[in-house]
């Protein structure tokens, strides 16, 4: 590893940032700070040009990730990038803007944890009494807020994307740094998943059953997935069938103050 | 026309879309366009004997009416339109001829 090298270790799986730019190492280190293992042994390397100052690098105004020829290619008006899962090498061409960056490590980890049965997720997750609770919802169902009420025997994963991965015939919750409104870069933390939470704010704090299929489509509407791609839809919808039947899943509607935790043990 | 002079239709699952029973309901996801679906009882004996061979006045003869116990003409009606309303959608392939068997493991249990 040379010394501008930034390994960026999120869900066990440290992937190697190479760049010569000096500034950018500084930012990397800051942006992802908890989640830096200088020592960790990389899965996967990007080399990253920084173009300065910040300017459009791609046409594509919307996100676009396609494969071709066995290379993922990744696209928006502020970065490019490619990535050959073979042989775990990739390039990134990017505006200075933190946020590519941020952008291209959540896709590639989907992309990563799709094969193997994992998942992101729009929803916070915290561990309490070793276990780990997932927290879904749309913007606005209550992600930060019960982040923000989370007691202080609780470790907080993410207010925003949660990190789920397959470990044999269970799942596990890896904190993540990929902040929404908190603005706090979740614990790099890791426990297994005792229960999935739909969330909902209302006048009372409750938990209720649901139905399968109910599970099953918000599930798929907050999984993370970015790609037009076919075999990936088809991986995500086992990955999630899976994962409901391997972990209970409810519907939480709470009142917004610390007495949901009540609920959550 | 009378029912002995209209041609099979023959049905098969499409390779693109992913399904699973779950929780006794049978869960179907187009991989072109990730719409989502859930088939009632009646739809998914359908959707399981869509093999591209039996005709589906004969899944109707032999699974549907016996199980459900309704009249063949009844549910060769519903069927008809449960059939066209997910061929539209592109998950189910409409023949009358028989189809080709689809790639294994594409349209998964």
């Amino acid at each position: 590893m040379c010394s501008n090298d930034v390994a960026v270790d999120i869900g066990g799986m440290p992937i190697l940032l190479r760049t010569q730019d000096a500034a950018f190492r500084a930012l990397l280190e800051k942006r992802y700070a908890g989640f830096v293992r200088p020592a960790a042994e990389p899965v996967f390397a990007f080399d990253v040009d920084v173009v300065r100052p910040a300017r459009a690098v791609s046409k594509e105004e919307e996100l676009r990730v396609w494969s071709e020829d066995g290379l993922w290619r990744l696209e928006r008006g502020d970065f490019r990038a490619q990535w050959d899962p073979r042989v775990g090498r990739g390039k990134i061409l990017q505006s200075v803007s933190p946020y590519a960056i941020d952008s291209v490590l959540r896709i590639v980890h989907t992309l990563i944890q799709a094969p193997e049965g994992g998942f992101l997720l729009h929803g916070a997750s915290a561990i309490r009494n070793g276990r780990a609770f997932l927290f879904s919802g749309i913007s606005g169902a209550g992600k930060t807020t019960i982040s923000r009420l989370a007691p202080a025997d609780s470790v907080l994963l993410t207010d925003e994307i949660s990190y789920v991965r397959r470990q044999g015939e269970r799942y596990c919750a890896c904190g993540t740094p990929f902040a929404g409104e908190l603005a706090r870069l979740g614990e790099n933390a890791v426990a297994p998943i005792a229960r999935l939470y739909f969330l909902a704010k209302g006048p009372e704090n409750r938990i209720e059953p649901i139905e399968t299929a109910d599970a099953l489509r918000m599930l798929l509407r907050n999984i993370l997935f970015f790609a037009d791609d076919a075999d990936l839809v088809k991986m995500v919808f086992r990955s999630a069938c899976e994962f409901l039947g391997r972990v209970p899943a409810s519907r939480l509607t709470f009142y917004p103050d610390e007495r949901v935790w009540d609920l959550i043990q | 026309m009378s029912a002995e002079c209209m041609a099979e239709t023959y049905i098969a699952r499409s390779s693109a879309i992913a399904a699973r029973m779950l929780g006794g309901e049978m869960m179907i996801m187009s991989a072109l366009d990730s719409t989502f679906f859930t088939l009632n009882e009646v739809a998914t004996v359908i959707w399981q004997a869509a093999d591209g061979h039996t005709p589906l006045s004969t899944i109707i003869e032999s699974r549907v009416c016996p199980e459900f116990e309704v009249e063949a003409d009844e549910a060769q009606r519903d069927a008809e339109q449960f059939v066209t309303e997910l061929a539209q959608r592109g998950i189910l392939l409409v023949s009358d001829k028989p189809i080709q068997e689809t790639k294994p493991g594409m349209a998964e249990a």
